[in-house]
């Protein structure tokens, strides 16, 4: 790429800024790896995906306009988390459609808005991933990340890029994990049972390491899957592509 | 008001209109009249060849069994050799059918619509379809559709030259004999296999209200290998 | 069908606690997916008819009005008789005065969702006219009492001894001694009971996967062929549709058929596509005398327009069924009422209202798969957001959920508040996980710490804290 480098503008999510900080940083590492000028927006809280989920949609539109606000003016924004990246990408604009003060920068933030495995691989066409890792990783697919955004291949291509790292493939890979936000808590019963499902599909995998882009399906396994006593190892996929795995992993001490 | 009306007007309602304006509806006339020609998949095109195999290989994967014949009178020994045991056979009243020697062949034969009694049952399809192994078979005066539900056992006489690449042949053809819509037959029928049913445990059996074996009877030249594929 | 969809959750508990049901729904859970797979991998053309086939439903929907009177002028211009009814009880009446009238003592059945949602079963029977299902599914649920548990397979929470028990309590006329426990001898015995019921009938009613307004067709699609024994028969044919079910030209109904049976079953068609026109002609040798109509809004007519519109492109395939996580745990039943699954889900608000049915649409990840798989790629989960933002407005959830959420979202647009807030979490909850890394319970999150632990945070200091100290 030549010019100046891209500023990207990065929105950590409110579940990595609570729960896993270390993604946070992970992130940030590689995007100026990859070359990129980052800059965290103070301001940032969440993306409104629970409000517009549970159909509160006037407290949707008003956490879309602090988005938008907060974050305009960069290059581009970056997510780790399909599911987020979608509300941005995908819903802000449905949301403020009707809205002709706040429709066409909702439109120009969702066409600069991408998911991390995405932006890397589609946009910047990354490929200095200088890791190693020896061991057999599970990846999770988030139906979001799947289905809103068409990510599947991303994060694969750059974890292929790491010397040692076999993949293996859960038995089910398009079956939902049973998070779904709201639902989990909504609808134990029916989660618990996709939950425990999924996690007996990563035992079985024969995997040391379960690796996922959106941190709430990863939380909702890796409780999963300390339950049920499992070794398995969960973490965030910026954390091995960032080579940045001194934390212990989801769920330990 | 009747219910028509308060329909029609509760579905204009929701549109956000009232009933469309002359330009429009000439436009969908025009679209019903005339329709459009479908772009068809590959599996419906190829040549004679290509499409009687495709054909043969279609209807076993659907659990038909085929028999091919040189000529029309290798019928009823063909059907007696099949259903061995069968001492009466329901046919379709079709000159085709009618004037085959049936008794030679030990079968006595009776035609007309089928019966609850009725065990075997011969038909004569208008088209198969080689995208699926469907056979199409039309209600008419030799035509009766009951045969095609009735007996146990079924059998269908289809003429190699019969057999076409896609469904839509099937409708092409029936418009070339009426006008404004008015061309189809009480029924028309796509049988692509004998009935079967998964109802018990969700595993499949054949066999339930339709017929438990179709067979078909693929008639004319050049047919060698197809049976085996 | 009294809905009981307003029960949903309890209705769900009791569900995923009946050990029968379970087995059934795993037997069939991996098979659908697997099926579809395989029809898909034979077409290559499958997604450009997928887009021709969702074209072809969005342009009837545009229409619809005009599409309907076409239908019926040309199916009484080929002798048959249309009646329109705007609700349930009007299809109800329609339906009964043609069977009183033609003297009518059994109508066979073929399998219709709308003779389910306007119950006609019962009505028949309370003015004394017996009705027998012929689906072998639905038969074997009529005779259990039960309403189907699945669009396409009615009986798919039934196992094979209670068909067994249902036969031997309902077919008295046979030898107790019989052998009946094999699947054969099922079916061979519902094979010969049926095809009484199918002679005696003096009228049969089916449902109809589309309508053609272009001849004034009506086409079902089979695999028992008990709807043709149905609809060919008697000497009267009544077909149950509700008004969306309109393709224009016979060529639309091939695409959309071209992608039906192979999204569910896998198959390329099913066994019997059938196309009714009219009563018999004047030189056919079998057929019905009278053909008649019978078109149901019931609710359908105040959708269009809305965001919901696109879940009247449904063709009643299932696909969403045998896709759905949801499903897949809890079966039909749960639903409450005719229509189960996504497509339940989506529609059941829209002809119920949401006071009943306000818990479907909540019931769902969201996870995408329906839209995934239907062959009309209608947008459930976006359909399923639009019920939720109206069951909002109208304050359900309430009580602590919609306190949460709005606590939630007051925090989450001011800042300040917020870095507070998540601050104060972190540090409590990495409190309570004293160490281990995380919780087993937490007082108001027992919908999860019942079945998982909660990771507790990394660090007491969120991202953005830690981010904040880091700036020169």
């Amino acid at each position: 790429m030549s010019g100046a480098p891209p500023h990207v503008g990065l929105f950590v999510t409110c579940l990595v800024d609570l729960f896993r900080p270390s993604v946070g940083f992970a992130t940030v590492r590689l995007l100026e790896r990859a070359g990129c000028r980052v800059s965290v927006p103070a301001e940032q809280t969440c993306c409104g995906q629970p409000a517009f989920s549970q159909g509160a949609r006037e407290e949707a539109r008003a956490l879309a306009r602090q988005v938008i606000e907060t974050f305009s003016g960069f290059d581009y924004v970056v997510l780790p988390s399909g599911s987020c990246a979608a509300t941005l990408r995908r819903h802000y604009p449905e949301l403020l459609a009707d809205d002709p003060a706040w429709a066409n920068r909702a439109r120009a933030l969702s066409e600069r808005t991408h998911e991390l495995t995405s932006f890397l691989t589609d946009i910047i066409q990354f490929t200095e991933i200088n890791t190693v890792y020896d061991g057999k990783v599970a990846y999770h697919d988030s139906c979001s990340g799947l289905r809103e955004l068409g990510i599947r291949e991303q994060p694969r291509r750059l974890l292929g890029l790491i010397d040692g790292l076999r993949e293996t493939p859960l038995a089910n890979p398009e079956g939902c994990c049973g998070f779904g936000g709201a639902f989990c808590v909504k609808y134990p019963g029916i989660s618990d049972r996709l939950a425990t499902d999924k996690s007996r599909q990563v035992v079985e995998s024969g995997a040391d390491l379960l690796l996922g882009g959106d941190l709430g399906c990863l939380l909702n396994l890796a409780g999963t899957l300390r339950r049920q006593g499992a070794t398995t190892e969960v973490r965030h996929v910026a954390e091995v592509l960032a080579d940045q795995t001194e934390a212990p992993p989801i769920g330990r001490e | 008001m009747s219910d028509k009306t308060r329909m029609l007007a509760a579905i204009r309602r929701g549109l956000g209109r009232d009933a469309l304006d002359a330009s429009v509806a000439a436009g969908l006339v025009t679209r019903l009249e005339r329709p459009e020609p479908n772009r068809l998949p590959a599996a419906s095109r190829g040549d004679r060849l290509t499409l009687l195999r495709r054909f043969a290989a279609k209807l076993r994967r659907v659990d038909a069994t085929l028999q091919v014949l040189p000529r029309l009178d290798g019928v009823p020994e063909a059907v007696a050799a099949w259903a061995d045991d069968a001492a009466a056979v329901r046919v379709a009243p079709h000159p085709d059918l009618q004037r085959l020697d049936w008794s030679a062949a030990g079968l006595e034969a009776s035609f007309g619509p089928a019966r609850g009694m009725d065990t075997l049952g011969v038909s004569r399809a208008d088209a198969g379809i080689a995208e699926s192994g469907t056979l199409a078979l039309c209600s008419g005066p030799a035509s009766p559709t009951t045969l095609n539900f009735l007996p146990d056992r079924h059998a269908v006489v289809l003429h190699a030259d019969a057999v076409v690449g896609a469904y839509e042949t099937v409708w092409a053809a029936l418009r070339e004999t009426g006008s404004e819509g008015c061309f189809m037959p009480r029924t028309v029928n796509w049988v692509t296999g004998p009935s079967r049913t998964a109802d018990i445990e969700q595993t499949l059996y054949l066999g339930i209200h339709g017929p438990r074996q179709l067979h078909v009877l693929l008639v004319g030249s050049g047919l060698e290998g197809l049976e085996t594929g | 069908m009294q809905p009981r969809s307003h029960a949903f959750p309890a209705n769900v508990a009791r569900a995923l606690a009946d050990d029968g049901l379970q087995v059934a729904l795993t037997r069939t859970s991996a098979g659908f997916p697997k099926k579809r797979l395989e029809g898909v991998a034979s077409l290559p053309e499958f997604e450009l008819l997928r887009d021709q086939a969702e074209a072809i439903r969005e342009h009837v929907l545009d229409h619809l009005d005009w599409y309907l009177e076409r239908f019926a002028a040309q199916v009484e211009k080929q002798g048959g008789t249309v009646h329109w009814c705007a609700d349930a009880e009007a299809a109800r009446e329609a339906v009964l005065g043609i069977c009183q009238q033609a003297g009518a003592r059994t109508v066979t059945k073929g399998k219709s969702m709308i003779g389910e949602e306007i119950a006609i079963n019962d009505h028949l029977s309370a003015h004394g006219i017996t009705p027998v299902e012929t689906d072998l599914g639905e038969y074997i649920i009529q005779l259990r009492g039960e309403t189907p548990s699945h669009i396409v397979a009615p009986a798919l929470h039934v196992s094979r001894a209670q068909v067994t028990q249902a036969f031997r309590e309902h077919h008295l006329d046979r030898d107790p001694e019989r052998p009946l426990d094999a699947p054969r001898d099922l079916l061979g015995e519902a094979r010969d009971v049926l095809r009484e019921r199918f002679l005696a009938a003096d009228v049969g009613i089916t449902g109809a996967n589309m309508l053609v307004a272009e001849t004034g067709t009506s086409l079902i699609v089979t695999n028992e062929g008990n709807g043709d024994l149905t609809q060919t028969l008697p000497r009267v044919h009544v077909v149950l549709a509700s008004i969306e079910k309109v393709v224009p030209t016979l060529e639309d109904a091939t695409t959309l058929l071209r992608v039906l049976a192979r999204s569910i079953t896998g198959q390329e068609q099913s066994v019997y596509t059938t196309f009714s026109t009219g009563p018999r002609r004047a030189n056919d040798l079998d057929g019905p005398a009278d053909y008649h109509v019978v078109l149901l809004d019931n609710g359908r007519s105040a959708l269009l327009g809305t965001p919901a519109q696109p879940i009247l492109r449904c063709i009643r395939c299932g696909a969403c069924l045998g896709h759905c996580p949801v499903y897949q745990q809890v079966g039909g039943h749960a639903y409450g009422w005719v229509y189960s699954g996504p497509m339940g889900a989506a529609l059941t608000p829209g002809l119920l209202g949401l006071p009943e049915a306000w818990h479907l649409p909540q019931a769902s990840t969201l996870c995408g798969r329906c839209e995934d798989v239907c062959p009309v790629r209608i947008p459930i989960p976006e359909v399923l957001r639009h019920w939720r933002a109206q069951s909002w407005e109208q304050g359900r959830p309430g009580g602590v959920s919609r306190l949460a959420l709005r606590t939630w979202a007051w925090l989450a647009t001011h800042p300040r508040a917020y870095r507070l807030a998540s601050s104060l979490a972190a540090r409590v909850l990495r409190w309570r996980a004293d160490g281990r890394g995380a919780l087993g319970s937490l007082p108001g999150l027992g919908g999860w710490t019942a079945t998982r632990d909660l990771p507790a945070p990394e660090e007491g200091r969120p991202f953005l804290v830690q981010w904040q100290e880091r700036q020169p």
